[in-house]
């Protein structure tokens, strides 16, 4: 007896799963760092653009894809042309190399969950050293968030050479990971259809408590007039354009099978075209709200830093010059200084090296982007709030569901394939086929669970998946128009969704995205020729700062 | 803050903001806690409050202090001897003035800092085996069902494939209709004949 294909209860179910999917930790640690890296408020400009001319249409085009063929991306490219079921391959290839390293993500998210149940929250302060007489040497140099990153977390080798060993602490929360993602895809869409209500809904509450939150705190309205403020010049810049285009791209997650699968289990009248204008706006809308609560904690953490750093300026001064207790304000400071320097020439020379000169530009201007931006920035700020313990645990709760989301469209775009093949699914159970498959993936990542397994996760973050998957949309969208034939698309559009689709979607298909997605990869293409050889940032325990390292091709000799 | 030339006098210096205005009522406090102070080191009981001398009181809260011998005239206590009676008693006199070590500074005497407290089991184990009892509970429910599931499954669809091969001898159609749904659906009585048993035909 043949089982008939499983489908979602309900195309709000669909819905989720691709909005769990598409919203991701991108929309939270990257577009608002490409926000304030090109323009602030400006850049919104070819974000958009290009969210029309790219994103809706591949978009939709893969969804439309998936339902129309019924089956995970090799078999449906296989159904368009035999010759093209090279491009399913690749997709469940690139779908693979992607879980295995995101899912590490997740598992620090659980490590910084974990200790979030302590008072007070481990990286709010240096822990000591050895006799006890003062604070450990790395920690005092750097920051105690960014020491809790680095070496308790980490456990950072100065470079990818020195693998050093597995960190245990690290290698059980990545398996913990890798339970919970089997569970929720154990039983396919019956379970995963039942857990995206939860990832895709939760974290914009989270959201939401943080915007109140962030809004409330003192200084965040310094880090939103400077963001925001639009330096339209900037649309001038390439590079604004072409990282808008790259933002986009890997954001709603095209190319990847994911979508294709998760189409594929839609009833065959779904309107998908509605649910990709819906699932690709609300994840560009969602990007501009994380970055307006990203922005506001910015704000709050430079003011914090600035005023602090005022404060020593003005208890050095103090002390120095045994002025009374509320004689240098933050307001007279400046003044005060030149009184002092005219009065008391000498001893004001002898502490020049140790008054520093406090910026709230400078604080403001750090721009963090990726683990940084979660890990270091969101902690040092929420470990100033009150009730400290529970925003951290709300965060990481959020970056874990965020995460978790996007886990389950990559194992479900690895796990389509593998239960639609006729050869697999007869011997194995789905269960089965599931568990080997998290069971593989947890191995290898337990790499990036090394000490030096952070260099190895920047590398597959850097390179994995960038020019594979453009090139894999490429083929997708010449396959559909041309191979395909763009009037039996149609047809079978009319079909679906009852109207033919309109000039729009037509034009995009045909030409402006081909043309987009074929100069993006032309421009990463001559990037990586011109750059010459390729560096890396390691961080030295040392001397507490980055240093730029060549990769070395001896590192591949295990 | 000027470093210690005088061999017996301790510096001591105020920090960040005093909840009260320093006067003399106060300078005569702290004159009381440190002869406090040396009483409980030294357990002479000896010290009186008049042999604390302060000097070179500024506006910032700053000043020398010595301590004067009491038996010997015009001598002092080393310099040490002060220095170990203060550290000793330091919470006493931190909190006779509601500050703290970072607050009230002496001079040359550094604050020890308080070893931190280890729980037995850190904190964030627990957390983690309760998540990780939870999931695994979760996964074994799951499997288990479904493996139920599928029995039921198997042995539901043995039992309909019996049942078929049943039909499948018997089974013969008269005008496309099978005569096994004739068989098994209530038949209907044609009222006709059912009431001419009854009274329709007259008697003969």
């Amino acid at each position: 007896m043949e089982q008939s294909r499983p489908l979602w209860d309900n195309p709000l179910q669909f819905v989720f799963a691709c909005i769990s999917y598409a919203v991701g930790l991108g929309n939270v640690w990257r577009f608002p760092y490409l926000c304030q890296m090109y323009g602030g408020g400006g850049f919104l400009v070819p974000y958009f653009i290009m969210l029309i001319v790219e994103g809706m249409p591949l978009l939709y085009l893969e969804l439309a894809v998936g339902q129309r063929m019924r089956q995970g991306s090799i078999g449906a490219w296989r159904t368009i042309s035999p010759y093209l079921s090279g491009v399913g391959i690749a997709s469940v290839v690139v779908s693979f190399f992607l879980s295995m390293y995101y899912n590490v993500i997740n598992a620090w998210a659980f490590w910084y969950l974990f200790h979030s149940f302590q008072d007070p929250l481990p990286w709010a302060n240096c822990p000591m050293n050895r006799n006890y007489t003062g604070y450990m040497e790395e920690c005092e140099k750097a920051s105690s968030t960014q020491y809790f990153w680095y070496r308790e977390t980490l456990n950072i080798s100065p470079s990818i050479e020195e693998h050093g060993s597995i960190q245990w602490e690290q290698a059980v929360c990545l398996i913990l990971a890798w339970l919970v993602v089997y569970l929720c895809i154990l039983r396919g869409t019956e379970s995963t259809g039942k857990v995206v209500y939860v990832t895709a809904s939760l974290p914009y509450l989270v959201l939401l408590i943080y915007l109140i939150r962030g809004l409330t705190l003192h200084g965040a309205v310094n880090g939103l007039v400077y963001m925001f403020t639009p330096k339209l010049e900037q649309l001038a810049n390439p590079k604004a354009w072409i990282n808008a285009a790259t933002q986009i791209f890997f954001s709603l997650g095209l190319g990847f099978g994911s979508l294709i699968a998760f189409a594929s289990y839609n009833e065959p009248n779904n309107n998908c075209e509605r649910h990709a204008m819906i699932v690709s706006l609300i994840n560009s809308a969602t990007s501009i709200f994380a970055s307006i609560v990203t922005f506001s904690i910015y704000g709050f953490k430079a003011t914090f830093n600035y005023e602090d750093c005022v404060s020593k300026v003005i208890l050095l001064l103090t002390n120095t010059f045994d002025l009374e207790e509320g004689f240098l304000t933050a307001d007279n400071l400046e003044a005060m200084k030149n009184y002092l320097t005219s009065t008391y020439p000498n001893e004001y020379t002898e502490l020049l090296p140790q008054i520093k000169n406090c910026s709230l530009e400078a604080e403001l201007d750090t721009a963090v982007q990726g683990t940084g931006l979660a890990f270091i920035v969101y902690s040092e700020a929420i470990k100033n709030m009150e009730v400290s313990q529970l925003y951290s645990v709300l965060y990481f709760f959020m970056l874990l569901l965020l995460g978790i989301g996007s886990m389950l469209g990559n194992t479900t775009a690895i796990l389509t394939p593998l239960t639609d093949s006729k050869f697999i699914s007869t011997h194995l159970p789905k269960e089965a086929i599931s568990g080997i498959v998290c069971f593989v993936n947890c191995i290898v990542g337990l790499i990036f669970t090394m000490e030096a397994g952070n260099y190895w996760f920047d590398i597959f973050n850097d390179y994995a998946a960038t020019l594979s998957l453009l090139l894999i949309v490429l083929v997708e969208t010449i396959s559909v128009c041309y191979v395909y034939g763009l009037r039996r698309f149609e047809k079978d559009l009319h079909v679906m969704t009852g109207h033919k689709p309109s000039w729009y979607w037509k034009i995009m298909w045909a030409f402006a995205s081909p043309v987009l997605i074929v100069s993006l990869f032309v421009f990463y293409l001559t990037d990586y020729i011109l750059t010459g050889t390729l560096k890396y940032q390691a961080w030295d325990a040392t001397q507490l700062r980055y240093t730029r390292y060549i990769y070395n091709s001896s590192l591949f000799n295990f | 803050p000027r470093t210690g030339q005088n061999a017996g006098a301790a510096p001591f210096i105020f920090f960040l903001t005093l909840q009260y205005t320093w006067d003399a009522s106060e300078e005569y406090l702290f004159r009381a806690m440190v002869a406090f102070a040396m009483r409980r080191y030294s357990s002479k009981e000896t010290t009186q409050i008049s042999n604390v001398l302060l000097c070179n009181v500024t506006d910032r809260v700053s000043f020398w202090f010595v301590v004067a011998d009491s038996s010997k005239n015009v001598t002092t206590i080393p310099r040490k001897n002060v220095e170990a009676a203060i550290r000793m008693n330091r919470n006493r006199i931190n909190s006779a003035f509601l500050l703290n070590d970072d607050t009230l500074q002496f001079l040359k005497i550094s604050s020890t800092l308080s070893p931190p407290i280890e729980p037995s089991l850190p904190i964030w184990l627990i957390v983690f085996g309760s998540v990780l009892c939870l999931i695994l509970g979760g996964i074994v429910f799951l499997i288990v069902s479904g493996i139920r599931q599928r029995q039921k499954k198997n042995q539901a669809s043995a039992e309909a494939e019996n049942l078929e091969d049943k039909h499948e001898t018997i089974v013969t159609t008269e005008n496309g209709i099978p005569c096994d749904t004739l068989d098994f659906k209530a038949g209907h009585i044609n009222g006709v004949y059912a009431a001419a048993d009854d009274e329709r035909f007259t008697p003969l």
